[in-house]
């Protein structure tokens, strides 16, 4: 069995949204890094089904940072598809294929259903038209048969079933399960797993981001309910109590 | 009295609990955070707390602040071990042992491996020589102390707003005003600053500095443990400091906590932190950095291999966390000196945290905290002190010392040559090996010196701790001065005049001596702090009618500028020499005939008698006075003709054989023979003037600080007395602050509870034995002995009190 | 001609809202056993200058797939468009970027909750052959008692103010009182105290209620990404500043500890 888990550094972001001077980023010099928790379910999935793991990102060279995260809870080895700026959908999209070309074919491909940043919700499934594989999205479970994979998806108050044959691309949500912790042994042995780096051109982007905006109208002014009473009160004018 | 504190941290609560229990009902308390965690340091501290201290000061603000934790049922004793890799670290657990004496923690001992393997199961003890056990180790709950003592304040009319920025401070006159905020503007005759890494920024808002820099201590959480899941409490097992390695491992419920002060020093500027929106948890837990804590893991995983090496055990929290560091590393406390009313309470861990607080609001509100918090006092500080270069300097060399074995005399690197005398070059020459006092560059002894060693047949010192930071050739020196003459340069003196009408008053209200003297006295004198310990100690020079000049310690020069500044009334100002004026001092048998070589006035006993000064016809200033007890004058003269007047000596003095010696001689073994006290060693707030019997004659007329306790101190038998001490054979030297024991070991206490200890100790090589002062309380102790490095040495009582044992009689400075 | 695929859903309404702006309107759907790939072919093959569907999964899902078959871009979760310009959500809403969409047709979804809901109209059902691909096999039903989140009317909510996972009994109750779903932030199911089919947020569930009662809750964007959805949102917090009161219509500023039974017993005694 060989996965590929595909993730994107994006900064942990407190109770505000800051953005740089030039609207073109997220102000993050106070701002940890981490990936999605869907990809972090993703990375999970992909080390309890077992068989190599390889992890792989389009991001700047502090992305090591996640991908080595990754190898702390088990990934083999990583890929860093490095770059400075940012890339849209279809262009990252393309930009993976490049990269696995070259590689052995993977059994399973595995995305978050979308990041947590950019949310495009389609990089998984452009990848899997590029590569003729079959994809299946939004999973909350995932079972690995021979040759085919069993996948379940949440649709309100029930799920859909459905099939895959192998190798097929599929992209999880959070909840899929939950994820570990790297132990220390683990950070430990991240730090000499191989890690290959290349450096794509990025294409003209088609989505061509030109600048981010805060929104406004955030603040609104609640209105302060004193007691028990006021709430039931409220509660009673919405029709709810 | 209108109290504004600033600052919702441990710090912030104790302090505004304690004003609110001594008196003060105008108090409010402000933090722009929300309670009970604001999101500062107090909120990600590890919260626990080892008692020994080689600091007296840091010590007692450690007990009393554990007994406030355990009174208010916020503390849990669970012990710790301090572990040695090295043996070198075996001896510093050795020094430990000594400061647990000195300063009364009871139940330290020393383990073996095999030991600290039953007390901590899950370490391996074969990489460990040994460890240092504090049963009375604890974690405390510093939220919710912090919230008691809020709520506490809050009964007792206390007003505190929660989510409140200070946006500015208001100074009118020198003095603080109001504090400006984002709920409004809120009058104020005091306003303390209890805002840890965020101090700085405050205080500018008020045209004062609080020297502290934000820095990293990188933490970990890991779990969940298994050994852990049947715990019975949050700590089952005592902590551990991995000493060697800068790191501790702490139980934390179902968690290990694994906490680091070996990485790279991270620093961060106060006006770049994060504010609460822009945090993702609190603005001092950033965002961690993995690559500094690489090496750490690993010696983590030696350590506890059985927590951490289990597969099962994930990392489930990591962050930067921010603590203040100080140039020094002590905390920040009191009146600023450059505003009037605007005070710190900074730099303060949780460790000492509610100590600091009742502390500073006895010093606000009786005047003196009942813990001498000299080391501490904000004041302390020159300019040079105050700079970037010096907190970056400084606060970055000084994190890896947090766990580190610090020698006494141990000097720092980092920003030196900041202030030099006019000598620097001379002294460079003939090999001074320079220390620092008070940021001033000041030979400890001379290169050049190496030959009189073996002339004078001065042994070394056969251990290298012993012989650390020291030179056989300070004996020599020595040697040479009481043969001879020698050079000292004291530039590093603090000098400054009172001037004004009212001068008299001034110096008579902090002298306790008579100040109303002749001009062209000299006056030697102890400061008084208003119990009648000691404030400080400095001589004055009664220069004209309306103008003194006081000499000090460069050491605590500021802390005495302000002292002085304070009791100043009005009309009477003070004007700072220090920088504008050098000194050279020039002692021994030799000395009036090199001075009278260098100037045409007369300088003979009868025309310039024992503690006088003069201006001499080249227009140094000579004041006969002397701290090594040989004949000789201290000279004063401006910078600029400090090199004119170092060669004329130099030149004068060859002649006459005389040697430059450095501040070894002038420190230690000169002022040691001499039973010269020292401001700090022996002379500190717990111990009066009758005890360190340096009471004079009279009591004068005029009032000053600290009369009525001084007068009632008279009346009484001491408790104790500063005696001088010998070891009986000289094998091992005590460095300071040891324990004097029975044959048993057991320590003296007097009857104020007082433990004896070392106060300094070093050679005297006239007398050619090594001498150790302490106070020891009246009565018959049977033979004592000094424990040092856990050996007892046999000592001998030579002297109880201040008769020196060299040359009792005085001859030599009244020759 | 813009093309629009519906369900039959609030969500498509919306989108058809959206789309009846940019022009004229082809409103289709697919019948049988959901298939994206297949759905998506038949929709990349009609003749559109945009093709639209409402931000929801199969929404986003559909045109990420005819953007790839086309080999287009596709701005997913769009609150407005002019010409080649889209505004769209980033961060579940918390931040919004400003984009030109270079491709053609335009292939955009759109936002929930953003746009008036309109008349969805007449709706052609087109023809999508099996190609395969993977499709939903069969439907099971969730045997859980409670209210679903997503659906539920009122969402209860407990945060790291709760403090454990017994913690939420008091949560219950009140939700039980008003036939609530019970809901949490990230922390509490980072904490292990309540399962992640719980969790209100960007990369939880996205609620939809009439009131939703945020207890304890800070309201890091994470979590506000998935409540904003509700039409009222109640929070009670012990801290003024919380993040949570600028998105909230009624604070209430207190320990959820006394507040959330004080509310309970409150109901109880109304009800007599």
């Amino acid at each position: 069995m060989r996965t590929l888990v595909c993730v994107k550094r994006v900064p942990m972001t407190g109770g505000k949204m800051v953005l740089t001077a030039d609207g073109q980023a997220l102000e993050t010099k106070h701002l940890g890094f981490t990936i999605s928790p869907h990809e972090e379910c993703a990375v999970e999935e992909a080390v309890r089904i077992g068989g190599e793991v390889v992890v792989l990102t389009l991001g700047p060279a502090e992305a090591e940072e996640q991908l080595r995260d990754c190898m702390a809870i088990g990934a083999d080895r990583g890929i860093l598809l490095k770059t400075s700026e940012e890339w849209d959908a279809q262009s990252t999209a393309g930009a993976i294929v490049d990269a696995i070309r070259g590689e052995e074919a993977f059994d399973l491909i595995l995305f978050g259903n979308e990041s947590a940043d950019a949310a495009g919700f389609q990089v998984g499934i452009r990848v899997a038209h590029a590569l003729g594989l079959p994809v299946v999205t939004g999973l909350k479970k995932i079972e690995v048969g021979e040759g085919r994979v069993r996948c379940e998806r949440d649709v309100g108050g029930a799920r859909d079933v459905y099939e895959a044959p192998l190798p097929a691309v599929l992209t999880v949500l959070e909840g899929l399960n939950l994820p570990r912790y790297p132990s220390v042994p683990g950070r430990l042995r991240a730090k000499s797993k191989p890690l290959a780096v290349v450096e794509p051109a990025r294409p003209e982007q088609k989505l061509e981001k030109l600048r981010l905006v805060v929104p406004e109208g955030q603040g609104k002014q609640a209105e302060v309910l004193e007691d028990a009473a006021q709430v039931v009160a409220v509660m009673q004018s919405l029709g709810v109590a | 009295m209108k109290v504004v504190v600033i600052g919702g941290g441990i710090v912030g609560n104790s302090l505004t609990g304690w004003l609110a229990e001594l008196g003060v009902t105008d108090l409010i308390q402000l933090d722009k955070g929300p309670f009970p965690n604001p999101g500062g340091s107090t909120g990600h501290a590890s919260n626990f707390i080892f008692p020994v201290d080689h600091s007296k000061e840091m010590t007692q603000l450690t007990l009393e602040s554990m007994r406030q934790y355990r009174d208010a049922g916020t503390l849990h004793e669970c012990g710790g071990i301090e572990v040695a890799r090295t043996e070198e670290r075996m001896e510093e657990l050795r020094r430990r042992m000594a400061s647990a004496k000195s300063w009364g923690i009871e139940g330290c001992r020393l383990v073996t491996p095999a030991e600290i393997k039953e007390l901590v199961p899950y370490v391996d003890e074969s990489i460990l020589l040994g460890g240092f056990y504090s049963p009375t180790v604890a974690v405390v709950d510093s939220l919710r102390f912090g919230t008691l003592m809020r709520e506490k304040a809050q009964a007792k009319g206390a007003q505190v707003h929660a989510n409140t920025e200070v946006t500015g401070i208001d100074v009118e006159g020198g003095r603080v005003r109001r504090v400006r905020t984002t709920r409004g503007d809120f009058e104020a005759d005091v306003v303390v600053i209890a805002c840890g890494v965020w101090s700085p920024r405050i205080a500018r808002m008020a045209g004062a500095s609080i020297p502290l820099t934000p820095a990293v201590h990188q933490m970990i959480d890991v779990g969940p443990v298994p050994r852990f899941l049947t715990s019975k409490t949050a700590v089952d097992f005592p902590i551990v400091r991995d000493m060697d390695t800068n790191m501790y491992e702490r139980q934390d419920g179902q968690g290990l906590e694994v906490g680091s002060y070996a990485h790279r020093p991270i620093l961060h500027e106060p006006d770049d932190i994060p504010s609460i929106e822009e945090s993702a948890t609190t603005p001092t837990e950033l965002p961690f950095t993995q690559e500094d804590f690489e090496l750490q893991l690993e010696h983590a995983l030696q350590l506890v291999p059985e927590v951490l090496g289990d597969e099962s055990v994930g990392i489930k929290y990591a962050i930067n966390g921010l603590l203040s560091l100080t140039p020094d590393g002590l905390p920040l406390l009191g009146e600023t000196p450059e505003v009037k009313g605007l005070w710190a309470a900074s730099a303060v861990w949780v460790k000492e945290g509610p100590g600091v607080g009742k502390s500073v609001a006895e010093w606000l509100v009786h005047g003196e905290p009942e813990i001498d918090l000299q080391s501490s006092d904000v004041a302390r500080f020159y300019p040079e002190q105050r700079t970037p270069e010096h907190i970056k300097g400084r606060t970055s060399e000084g994190f890896n010392k947090t766990y580190g074995i610090v020698h006494p005399a141990e000097q720092w690197e980092s920003n030196r040559g900041v202030r030099v005398s006019p000598f620097y070059d001379r002294e460079k020459d003939l090999g001074a090996v320079f220390y620092e006092a008070a940021a001033w560059e000041r030979p400890h002894w001379y290169e050049s010196n190496a030959g009189l060693v073996e002339e004078y047949g001065v042994q070394g010192r056969e251990h290298e701790w012993d012989a650390r930071w020291w030179s056989p050739i300070i004996n020599a020196e020595h040697l040479a001065m009481r043969e001879r003459a020698a050079m000292f340069d004291l530039t590093a003196f603090c000098v400054f005049d009172v001037v004004g009408p009212n001068a008299l008053d001034a110096v008579q209200i902090v002298a306790a001596r008579q100040m109303n003297v002749a001009n062209g006295r000299v006056i030697y004198t102890p400061v008084l702090a208003p119990r009648g310990g000691f404030k400080s100690d400095l001589t004055i020079m009664k220069m004209e009618d309306d103008r003194f000049r006081v000499v000090t310690g460069g050491a605590h020069g500021m802390a005495d500028m302000k002292w002085f500044r304070d009791h100043c009334p009005d009309g009477t100002r003070i004007e700072d020499h220090t920088s504008s004026v050098c000194t050279v001092g020039i002692w021994g048998p030799r000395a009036r005939d090199i001075l009278a070589s260098i100037t045409g006035t007369d300088v003979s006993n009868e025309a310039f008698p024992f503690s006088t000064w003069q201006e001499l016809d080249n227009g140094v200033i000579a004041s006969r006075i002397s701290y090594v007890g040989d004949l000789g004058w201290e000279l004063y003269t401006p910078m600029d003709r400090g090199a004119e007047l170092w060669d004329a000596l130099w030149e004068a003095g060859r002649p006459h054989g005389v040697v430059p010696a450095g501040i070894g001689v002038y420190g230690t073994t000169g002022r040691l023979e001499k039973a010269y006290r020292a401001f700090g060693a022996e002379l500190d707030q717990d111990y009066d003037v009758v005890e360190a019997d340096m009471a004079w004659w009279k009591v004068k007329n005029d009032d000053f600080v600290g009369k009525a306790a001084h007068v009632a101190a008279r009346e009484r038998e001491p408790a104790a007395t500063l005696c001088t001490l010998t070891i009986d054979e000289l094998s091992r030297t005590p460095l300071g602050r040891e324990p004097i024991v029975r044959e048993d070991g057991s320590p003296l206490v007097d009857a104020k509870g007082r433990r004896s200890y070392v106060t300094s100790a070093g050679m005297g090589p006239s007398l050619g034995k090594y001498i150790l002062m302490s106070y020891l309380p009246p009565g018959d102790h049977g033979k004592l002995y000094v424990q040092y490095m856990e050996q007892l040495y046999p000592v001998t009582v030579d002297v109880v009190g201040s008769r020196p044992p060299f040359d009792p009689d005085n001859e030599r400075i009244r020759s | 001609m813009i093309l629009v695929y519906v369900d039959s859903d609030e969500l498509s309404a919306q989108a058809v809202g959206f789309a009846r702006t940019l022009g004229d309107l082809h409103a289709v759907t697919f019948a049988g056993p959901y298939q994206p790939t297949a759905w998506a072919k038949a929709l990349a093959a009609q003749d559109a200058d945009a093709i639209v569907a409402a931000g929801s999964d199969r929404g986003n899902e559909l045109l990420a797939h005819v953007g790839a078959i086309l080999d287009q871009p596709f701005a997913a979760n769009v609150i407005a468009i002019d010409g080649d310009m889209v505004t769209r959500v980033r961060w579940g809403g918390s931040l919004l970027e400003e984009a030109r969409l270079h491709g053609a047709p335009k292939l955009l979804t759109v936002a929930p909750h953003t746009q008036p809901a309109a008349e969805i109209g007449d709706v052609e059902t087109l023809d999508a052959p099996d190609d395969g691909s993977p499709k939903v096999l069969e439907r099971v039903e969730e045997s859980s008692g409670g209210v679903s989140l997503r659906d539920a009317k009122v969402v209860v909510s407990g945060g790291r103010g709760v403090g454990s996972a017994e913690g939420f009994a008091i949560i219950e109750e009140l939700a039980g009182l008003l036939g609530a779903a019970v809901g949490c932030s990230r922390v509490v199911t980072s904490a292990g105290w309540r399962p992640h089919a719980d969790q209100v947020g960007q990369t939880g569930t996205k609620i939809s209620a009439d009131l939703y009662v945020a207890c304890g809750i800070s309201g890091a964007t994470q979590h506000i990404a998935g409540a904003k959805g509700a039409k009222k949102i109640l929070a009670i917090n012990t801290d003024p500043e919380a993040p949570i009161f600028a998105s909230a219509d009624y604070a209430v500023i207190g320990d959820l500890h006394e507040v959330v039974p004080a509310i309970s017993a409150e109901l109880k005694r109304v009800r007599g």
